[in-house]
Protein backbone atom coordinates (compact mmCIF):
# COMPACT_ATOMS: atom_id res chain seq x y z
CA UNK A 1 0.00 0.00 0.00
CA UNK A 2 1.26 3.34 -1.12
CA UNK A 3 1.19 6.27 1.27
CA UNK A 4 -1.82 8.03 -0.08
CA UNK A 5 -3.61 4.83 0.42
CA UNK A 6 -3.07 5.06 4.23
CA UNK A 7 -3.90 8.45 3.90
CA UNK A 8 -7.98 7.35 2.12
CA UNK A 9 -8.08 4.73 4.61
CA UNK A 10 -7.33 6.54 7.69
CA UNK A 11 -9.34 9.45 6.23
CA UNK A 12 -12.17 7.46 5.11
CA UNK A 13 -12.37 5.08 8.37
CA UNK A 14 -12.36 8.60 10.57
CA UNK A 15 -15.31 9.45 7.76
CA UNK A 16 -17.23 6.61 8.53
CA UNK A 17 -16.93 6.56 12.12
CA UNK A 18 -18.46 9.92 12.34
CA UNK A 19 -21.19 9.31 10.10
CA UNK A 20 -22.52 6.85 12.55
CA UNK A 21 -22.30 8.62 15.49
CA UNK A 22 -24.56 11.55 12.72
CA UNK A 23 -26.93 8.92 12.96
CA UNK A 24 -26.87 7.21 16.53
CA UNK A 25 -25.94 10.67 18.58
CA UNK A 26 -28.70 11.29 20.91
CA UNK A 27 -28.29 14.94 20.98
CA UNK A 28 -29.09 16.67 17.95
CA UNK A 29 -26.25 19.76 18.00
CA UNK A 30 -23.39 16.59 18.43
CA UNK A 31 -24.67 14.89 15.36
CA UNK A 32 -24.51 18.19 13.24
CA UNK A 33 -20.77 18.59 15.04
CA UNK A 34 -19.97 14.91 13.97
CA UNK A 35 -21.37 15.79 10.38
CA UNK A 36 -18.90 18.52 10.53
CA UNK A 37 -15.88 15.61 10.97
CA UNK A 38 -17.20 13.26 8.35
CA UNK A 39 -18.08 16.43 5.53
CA UNK A 40 -14.27 17.30 6.44
CA UNK A 41 -12.54 14.06 6.16
CA UNK A 42 -14.53 13.67 2.88
CA UNK A 43 -13.19 16.70 1.55
CA UNK A 44 -9.96 15.54 2.94
CA UNK A 45 -10.35 12.50 0.62
CA UNK A 46 -10.74 14.53 -1.99
CA UNK A 47 -7.54 16.46 -1.22
CA UNK A 48 -6.05 12.83 -0.98
CA UNK A 49 -7.61 12.23 -5.01
CA UNK A 50 -6.06 14.77 -6.07
CA UNK A 51 -9.00 16.71 -6.77
CA UNK A 52 -8.08 19.74 -5.13
CA UNK A 53 -11.00 22.06 -6.23
CA UNK A 54 -13.84 19.63 -5.49
CA UNK A 55 -12.08 19.15 -2.02
CA UNK A 56 -12.07 23.08 -1.24
CA UNK A 57 -15.17 23.43 -2.53
CA UNK A 58 -16.59 20.39 -0.72
CA UNK A 59 -14.88 22.33 2.70
CA UNK A 60 -15.61 25.63 1.71
CA UNK A 61 -20.15 24.80 1.14
CA UNK A 62 -20.61 22.22 3.43
CA UNK A 63 -18.81 22.53 6.34
CA UNK A 64 -18.68 26.54 6.11
CA UNK A 65 -22.32 27.00 4.66
CA UNK A 66 -24.54 23.83 5.34
CA UNK A 67 -23.82 22.89 8.68
CA UNK A 68 -23.98 26.71 10.00
CA UNK A 69 -27.86 26.19 8.11
CA UNK A 70 -28.20 22.85 9.89
CA UNK A 71 -26.84 24.01 13.22
CA UNK A 72 -29.83 27.23 12.56
CA UNK A 73 -32.31 25.16 11.81
CA UNK A 74 -31.71 23.51 15.28
CA UNK A 75 -31.45 26.07 16.91
CA UNK A 76 -34.75 27.48 15.56
CA UNK A 77 -36.60 23.86 16.29
CA UNK A 78 -35.87 23.24 20.21
CA UNK A 79 -35.12 19.04 19.41
CA UNK A 80 -35.78 17.10 22.42
CA UNK A 81 -32.59 15.06 23.67
CA UNK A 82 -32.90 11.23 23.72
CA UNK A 83 -32.84 8.35 22.19
CA UNK A 84 -36.50 7.82 21.72
CA UNK A 85 -37.29 11.27 20.79
CA UNK A 86 -34.71 11.78 17.94
CA UNK A 87 -35.12 7.78 16.57
CA UNK A 88 -38.42 6.47 15.44
CA UNK A 89 -39.37 2.90 16.73
CA UNK A 90 -38.55 0.59 13.53
CA UNK A 91 -34.72 1.17 14.00
CA UNK A 92 -34.39 -2.21 13.31
CA UNK A 93 -35.49 -2.70 10.41
CA UNK A 94 -33.69 0.48 9.45
CA UNK A 95 -30.15 -1.07 10.23
CA UNK A 96 -31.54 -4.10 8.86
CA UNK A 97 -32.28 -2.18 5.29
CA UNK A 98 -28.71 -0.47 5.80
CA UNK A 99 -27.19 -2.98 6.61
CA UNK A 100 -28.41 -5.15 3.19
CA UNK A 101 -27.52 -2.26 1.33
CA UNK A 102 -24.07 -2.35 2.31
CA UNK A 103 -23.36 -6.19 1.63
CA UNK A 104 -25.47 -5.48 -1.83
CA UNK A 105 -22.81 -2.74 -2.53
CA UNK A 106 -19.87 -4.27 -1.18
CA UNK A 107 -20.78 -7.95 -3.50
CA UNK A 108 -21.36 -5.64 -6.45
CA UNK A 109 -17.94 -3.59 -5.74
CA UNK A 110 -15.76 -6.57 -5.61
CA UNK A 111 -17.27 -8.56 -7.89
CA UNK A 112 -17.17 -5.95 -10.36
CA UNK A 113 -13.70 -5.15 -9.85
CA UNK A 114 -10.73 -6.92 -9.17
CA UNK A 115 -8.46 -5.79 -5.92
CA UNK A 116 -5.39 -5.02 -7.86
CA UNK A 117 -6.67 -3.98 -11.11
CA UNK A 118 -8.16 -0.54 -11.24
CA UNK A 119 -5.85 1.91 -9.70
CA UNK A 120 -6.73 5.67 -9.57
CA UNK A 121 -3.50 7.42 -11.01
CA UNK A 122 -3.46 10.80 -9.23
CA UNK A 123 -3.66 13.58 -11.96
CA UNK A 124 -2.06 16.42 -11.10
CA UNK A 125 -3.14 19.94 -10.86
CA UNK A 126 -6.88 19.77 -12.16
CA UNK A 127 -8.38 22.64 -10.59
CA UNK A 128 -7.06 24.29 -14.24
CA UNK A 129 -9.25 22.19 -16.64
CA UNK A 130 -12.28 21.35 -14.02
CA UNK A 131 -12.90 25.24 -14.56
CA UNK A 132 -12.19 24.77 -18.59
CA UNK A 133 -14.59 22.09 -18.35
CA UNK A 134 -17.52 24.10 -16.70
CA UNK A 135 -16.92 27.18 -18.82
CA UNK A 136 -16.65 25.14 -22.30
CA UNK A 137 -18.81 22.13 -22.33
CA UNK A 138 -21.26 22.70 -19.27
CA UNK A 139 -22.06 26.81 -19.52
CA UNK A 140 -25.56 25.76 -20.25
CA UNK A 141 -26.17 23.21 -16.67
CA UNK A 142 -23.99 25.99 -14.95
CA UNK A 143 -26.62 28.86 -15.66
CA UNK A 144 -29.53 26.48 -14.64
CA UNK A 145 -27.85 25.39 -11.39
CA UNK A 146 -27.53 29.36 -10.46
CA UNK A 147 -30.58 30.04 -11.38
CA UNK A 148 -31.87 26.33 -9.14
CA UNK A 149 -29.66 28.43 -6.61
CA UNK A 150 -31.53 31.64 -7.06
CA UNK A 151 -35.18 30.08 -7.02
CA UNK A 152 -34.40 28.42 -3.74
CA UNK A 153 -32.86 31.20 -1.80
CA UNK A 154 -36.33 33.32 -3.09
CA UNK A 155 -38.08 30.45 -1.91
CA UNK A 156 -36.85 29.50 1.06
CA UNK A 157 -37.23 33.36 1.92
CA UNK A 158 -40.64 33.41 1.08
CA UNK A 159 -41.29 30.01 2.94
CA UNK A 160 -39.44 31.26 5.87
CA UNK A 161 -41.12 34.75 6.25
CA UNK A 162 -43.93 35.38 8.92
CA UNK A 163 -47.04 36.38 7.05
CA UNK A 164 -48.29 40.54 7.81
CA UNK A 165 -51.33 40.34 9.55
CA UNK A 166 -53.18 42.45 6.76
CA UNK B 1 -1.90 5.57 -6.67
CA UNK B 2 -4.77 4.44 -5.07
CA UNK B 3 -7.17 1.71 -5.41
CA UNK B 4 -10.63 1.90 -6.61
CA UNK B 5 -12.30 -0.44 -4.53
CA UNK B 6 -11.05 1.61 -1.39
CA UNK B 7 -12.90 4.46 -2.72
CA UNK B 8 -16.23 2.59 -3.61
CA UNK B 9 -16.41 1.35 -0.59
CA UNK B 10 -15.81 4.60 1.42
CA UNK B 11 -18.75 5.71 -1.00
CA UNK B 12 -20.51 2.35 -0.40
CA UNK B 13 -20.56 2.93 3.83
CA UNK B 14 -21.56 6.05 3.51
CA UNK B 15 -24.72 5.41 1.81
CA UNK B 16 -25.72 2.52 3.45
CA UNK B 17 -25.46 4.57 6.74
CA UNK B 18 -27.04 7.69 5.34
CA UNK B 19 -29.99 5.45 4.55
CA UNK B 20 -30.14 4.05 8.44
CA UNK B 21 -30.72 7.60 9.11
CA UNK B 22 -33.15 8.46 7.18
CA UNK B 23 -35.13 5.66 7.23
CA UNK B 24 -34.82 5.52 11.98
CA UNK B 25 -34.44 9.20 12.59
CA UNK B 26 -37.93 10.79 13.29
CA UNK B 27 -36.42 14.52 13.47
CA UNK B 28 -36.67 16.03 10.01
CA UNK B 29 -33.28 17.75 10.48
CA UNK B 30 -31.43 14.39 11.32
CA UNK B 31 -33.19 13.65 8.19
CA UNK B 32 -31.79 16.30 6.09
CA UNK B 33 -28.62 15.45 7.30
CA UNK B 34 -28.64 11.66 6.96
CA UNK B 35 -29.45 12.56 3.26
CA UNK B 36 -26.56 14.78 2.85
CA UNK B 37 -24.27 11.90 3.98
CA UNK B 38 -25.95 10.08 0.94
CA UNK B 39 -24.99 12.62 -1.52
CA UNK B 40 -21.72 12.75 -0.24
CA UNK B 41 -21.51 8.83 -0.81
CA UNK B 42 -22.49 9.64 -4.69
CA UNK B 43 -19.58 12.69 -4.74
CA UNK B 44 -16.73 10.31 -3.48
CA UNK B 45 -17.61 8.00 -6.58
CA UNK B 46 -17.79 10.95 -8.98
CA UNK B 47 -14.86 12.06 -8.11
CA UNK B 48 -12.73 8.50 -7.74
CA UNK B 49 -14.14 7.33 -11.28
CA UNK B 50 -13.32 10.71 -12.76
CA UNK B 51 -9.77 10.28 -11.50
CA UNK B 52 -9.68 7.14 -12.60
CA UNK B 53 -10.30 7.68 -16.41
CA UNK B 54 -8.74 10.93 -16.44
CA UNK B 55 -12.08 12.46 -17.21
CA UNK B 56 -13.70 15.76 -15.87
CA UNK B 57 -16.76 15.38 -15.97
CA UNK B 58 -17.02 13.68 -13.24
CA UNK B 59 -15.66 16.21 -11.20
CA UNK B 60 -17.74 19.16 -12.57
CA UNK B 61 -21.18 17.01 -12.04
CA UNK B 62 -19.68 16.06 -8.28
CA UNK B 63 -20.02 20.43 -8.36
CA UNK B 64 -23.16 20.96 -9.81
CA UNK B 65 -24.49 17.95 -6.96
CA UNK B 66 -23.03 20.07 -4.48
CA UNK B 67 -24.68 23.51 -5.49
CA UNK B 68 -28.03 21.60 -6.05
CA UNK B 69 -27.24 20.01 -2.08
CA UNK B 70 -27.05 23.56 -0.97
CA UNK B 71 -30.66 24.55 -2.40
CA UNK B 72 -31.63 21.86 -1.34
CA UNK B 73 -31.32 22.15 2.07
CA UNK B 74 -32.17 25.73 2.49
CA UNK B 75 -35.47 24.44 0.79
CA UNK B 76 -35.70 21.73 3.30
CA UNK B 77 -34.90 23.67 6.23
CA UNK B 78 -37.09 26.58 5.40
CA UNK B 79 -40.23 23.84 4.89
CA UNK B 80 -38.76 22.44 8.34
CA UNK B 81 -39.11 25.70 9.99
CA UNK B 82 -42.40 26.47 8.98
CA UNK B 83 -43.71 22.95 10.07
CA UNK B 84 -42.38 23.61 13.26
CA UNK B 85 -44.01 26.77 13.49
CA UNK B 86 -47.74 25.59 12.39
CA UNK B 87 -47.68 22.50 14.54
CA UNK B 88 -44.77 22.48 17.39
CA UNK B 89 -43.71 19.47 16.16
CA UNK B 90 -41.02 17.89 13.08
CA UNK B 91 -41.44 14.60 14.54
CA UNK B 92 -41.95 13.44 10.52
CA UNK B 93 -44.19 10.42 11.75
CA UNK B 94 -46.52 13.15 13.36
CA UNK B 95 -46.89 15.49 10.09
CA UNK B 96 -49.41 13.11 8.42
CA UNK B 97 -51.93 14.95 7.17
CA UNK B 98 -51.77 14.09 3.92
CA UNK B 99 -51.29 10.32 5.04
CA UNK B 100 -54.82 8.89 3.19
Amino acid sequence: MSAQEYAFVVLALVGTIAAVRVVTARNVVRAALYLVVTLASVGACYLVLAAEFVGWVQILIYVGAIVILFLFGLMLTKAPIGREALDNQSRGLAALVGIAILAGLVFLIQKAFTWSDPKVELAQGTSGAVGESIFRSYVLPFEAVSFVLLAALIGAIVLSRKDEPS
Amino acid sequence: MIRLPLVLFFSAALFSIGVYGVLARRNAVLVLMSIELMLNAVNINLVGFSQLWKELTGQVFALFVIAIAAAEVGIGLAIVLLIYRNRETINVNEVNLLKW
